[in-house]
């Protein structure tokens, strides 16, 4: 079996995604043999095919250029995979959908007659179908790993959806939630990260986005009882993941609870 | 053959090897060069904007999405800023655990930068991967420096791209003493391997070239250290501020070909950061195997040859590994890991030297701790100008040469800077137009 033909593709994003793939210090020259990588353009491969057997997109649609490319893009790929949370979910960048981005163009730049940018920053999945996404602000590169393994065998990838509280009891973590009052968004954060933050004393602040069945309206009960203010849980689900569904409509749930509160 | 009478324009669409997209114009017209313009037309991403509002203790973790290669430098920038705003010093254990970060990201994006992105244009293949066909062994060494870099990054931050463990006032946790036992012993391996590398790439064959005289260097001083956390600024020129004086000195201007904003010095000319201007003005403070290795290999603070920066970067990943190997073995748990930062009404200003240069950070506080505006300055904005500048001069002393060669002389010349789009927009396409 010849090696598959991999593209990586960019829009709005850090790049910390596809430096993922080069982080991977000790598979690096491994993957490139097992991949045919063909375009790959931080790394330096730039062939345009008209078609690749797998691309990976990093990166959310921001402008009407944009658009028009991820079309194109899926017309070259045959399996589309999205990495990382922009690619994903829209990114941090989805921060100005429910803003006024008039007033950001502004706010940043002399001229915004010479911006050319779109309302919204969306995920791939609202242009074109993706076949899989990659979870995480950045992606963690055992996903990948094992992610691009499967695809050379030919075997669909091992599904998750479990939380991030999963991730801490098999990590052995105390709940910082339960046991220090920690602002935590581990019960509605989808798993991927191995419980990085609880494991640094730190509260989850959902990089990897939503997890099956997220129930934020009870962590909002739950952060309330440990006297955390609701502007708090408002701008955490509003932070990577903003524009997740489920992260989305659990905010205007909260914001609409603390009103009544109010 | 001579091109002087044909028309020549050439455009690299998208140039590769840099973090971020961008493109290169340059146009010659009747033998003339009449320009060259850097196009960044990455998407703008507005952080700036969205910043507003935020807690004072949120910049820290979103400005490190600016950049997935140097996310602690935009940490480092923005905690300081905001300790500033808040009338705080964090303790000075606190502050050598933040060195020791810093190294680990210099170490990753230095090797990075150096085996993957640009020693191919000096050896002649289009990628590191390519390069590694022939050059197995020195490709290998570079990605195990680098897996070295990163592995500070996760003992200190946690997480090599966008790092968890920092917030306002130091880290969530310190690492522990057996973790710290074991980065000491890999360090020494990379010690030796980035002296090793230094001496390799001090054989690849380097293009004569001069930056142009009127372009001023400017990088951050430190009274004993060479600047990663530097406190003043200073320049060839005589410049010497501190963080809140940036905006008497510098702006940031819009231009039409690029979604990053251009830097300009108030009192005219353009200005580079980076390697080459670090080393101009601190090769005095470099670690004590690093600056015998830069005199070994006739580094001088004298250097204006762009295309030896690569060589700077590698003695500065000596540097790196030589304090890394200092502060993980004289490492002691520290009395507390974070010293709290209350809030308060105030503007603060902080920055540090990013592996591509000066990144510079603002931030409004109101009396609950919510950001009211945020500026944030990164290298290859401030840099724009001056490689215009520099790509212009190269060009005029090089239009003997055919599209091919020119294009692929502009390109490495680019790559000299680092450029790193990805920051810069909040690079690259090459076009050479002949008329």
């Amino acid at each position: 079996m010849s090696a598959p033909t991999v593209a990586v593709w960019k829009f709005a994003s850090c790049d910390g995604c596809q430096l993922t793939i080069i982080d991977c210090e000790d598979e690096l020259l491994a993957i490139a043999a097992a991949l045919d990588l063909r375009l790959f353009l931080e790394a330096g491969p730039s062939e345009l095919l008209d078609h690749y057997d797998i691309s990976l997109v990093e990166g959310s649609i921001t402008t009407a250029h944009d658009a028009e490319r991820i079309r194109d893009v899926r017309e070259r790929s045959g399996l589309l995979v999205t990495i990382g949370a922009c690619a994903t979910a829209g990114g941090v960048q989805a921060l100005r959908n429910s803003a006024d981005v008039a007033g950001y163009t502004a706010a940043v730049y002399a001229r915004p007659d010479w911006i050319e940018t779109l309302a919204t920053s969306t995920p791939i999945a609202d242009h074109v179908q993706v076949d899989l996404e990659l979870r995480g602000c950045p992606i963690s590169k055992e996903v990948l790993l094992s992610t691009i393994t499967a695809l050379v065998a030919g075997r669909r990838p091992a599904p998750t959806g479990h939380s991030v509280c999963v991730e801490c009891k098999a990590a052995g973590n105390t709940c910082v939630l339960v046991a220090h009052g920690t602002a935590c968004l581990g019960p509605v954060t989808h798993a991927g990260c191995a419980a990085l933050c609880p494991s640094f004393q730190r509260g989850c602040f959902g990089c990897f986005g939503p997890s099956e069945s997220a129930d934020v309206d009870a962590l909002h009960t739950a952060w309330r009882a440990a006297g955390i203010a609701d502007a708090d849980l408002l701008r955490a689900l509003r932070t990577f993941n903003v524009a997740a569904p489920e992260f989305a409509g659990g905010a205007q749930r909260v914001q609409l609870r603390a009103k009544e509160h109010a | 053959m001579t091109h002087e009478h044909r028309a020549r324009r050439f455009e690299v669409d998208a140039l590769a090897r840099v973090e971020g997209e961008g493109g290169l114009i340059v146009e010659i017209h009747e033998g003339a060069l009449t320009d060259v313009r850097l196009r960044i037309f990455e998407p703008p991403r507005f952080f700036e904007g969205f910043l507003r509002g935020r807690k004072y203790t949120e910049p820290a973790d979103i400005t490190a999405r600016i950049c997935g290669i140097c996310p602690v430098a935009y940490q480092m920038s923005a905690c300081q800023a905001i300790e500033a705003a808040c009338g705080v010093e964090v303790d000075p254990d606190i502050r050598t655990l933040r060195h020791l970060l810093y190294c680990g990201e210099w170490i990753e994006s230095h090797a990075l930068h150096i085996h993957l992105l640009h020693a191919p244009d000096f050896l002649g293949y289009h990628s590191g991967i390519a390069m590694a066909a022939d050059h197995r062994a020195e490709v290998e060494r570079g990605l195990r420096l680098k897996k070295i870099g990163n592995r500070i990054v996760e003992v200190v931050g946690g997480r090599a791209v966008h790092p968890i463990n920092v917030k306002v006032g130091g880290f969530y946790s310190a690492p522990s003493l057996a973790t710290m036992r074991d980065l000491a012993e890999e360090l020494r391996w990379a010690l030796q391997a980035s002296i090793d590398v230094a001496r390799w790439v001090a054989t690849f064959p380097m293009p004569l070239h001069e930056l142009p005289h009127d372009i001023a260097l400017v990088a951050l001083r430190h009274p004993t250290e060479y600047p990663m956390l530097g406190e003043r600024l200073v320049s060839d020129g005589g410049l010497n501020i501190e963080a809140h004086e940036w905006r008497d000195h510098f702006a940031e201007e819009h231009v039409q070909h690029s979604t990053a904003l251009h830097g300009r010095m108030l009192a005219g000319g353009d200005y580079m950061v980076g390697p080459l201007a670090r080393f101009a003005l601190n090769a005095d403070h470099l670690a004590p195997q690093a600056a015998a290795l830069a005199a070994e290999l006739g580094l001088t603070p004298a250097e204006r040859n762009p295309f030896r920066s690569i060589l700077v970067r590698a003695i500065e990943t000596v540097h790196a590994c030589e304090v890394a190997l200092v502060i993980a073995d004289g490492y002691v748990l520290p009395a507390r890991s974070f010293v709290p930062v209350e809030p308060r009404a105030a503007v603060g200003c902080g920055w540090s030297e990013a592996p591509r240069g000066l990144l510079w950070h603002r931030y409004e506080l109101d009396a609950d701790g919510l950001v009211v505006t945020a500026q944030i300055v990164p290298p290859t904005s401030q840099n724009q100008p001056s490689i215009e500048h520099d790509l212009m001069h190269l060009v005029e002393h090089s239009l003997h040469l055919d599209d091919a060669a020119l294009e692929h002389l502009c390109e490495q010349a680019v790559r000299n800077y680092d450029p790193c789009i990805s920051c810069a927009t909040h690079f690259l396409d090459m076009r050479v137009i002949r008329t």
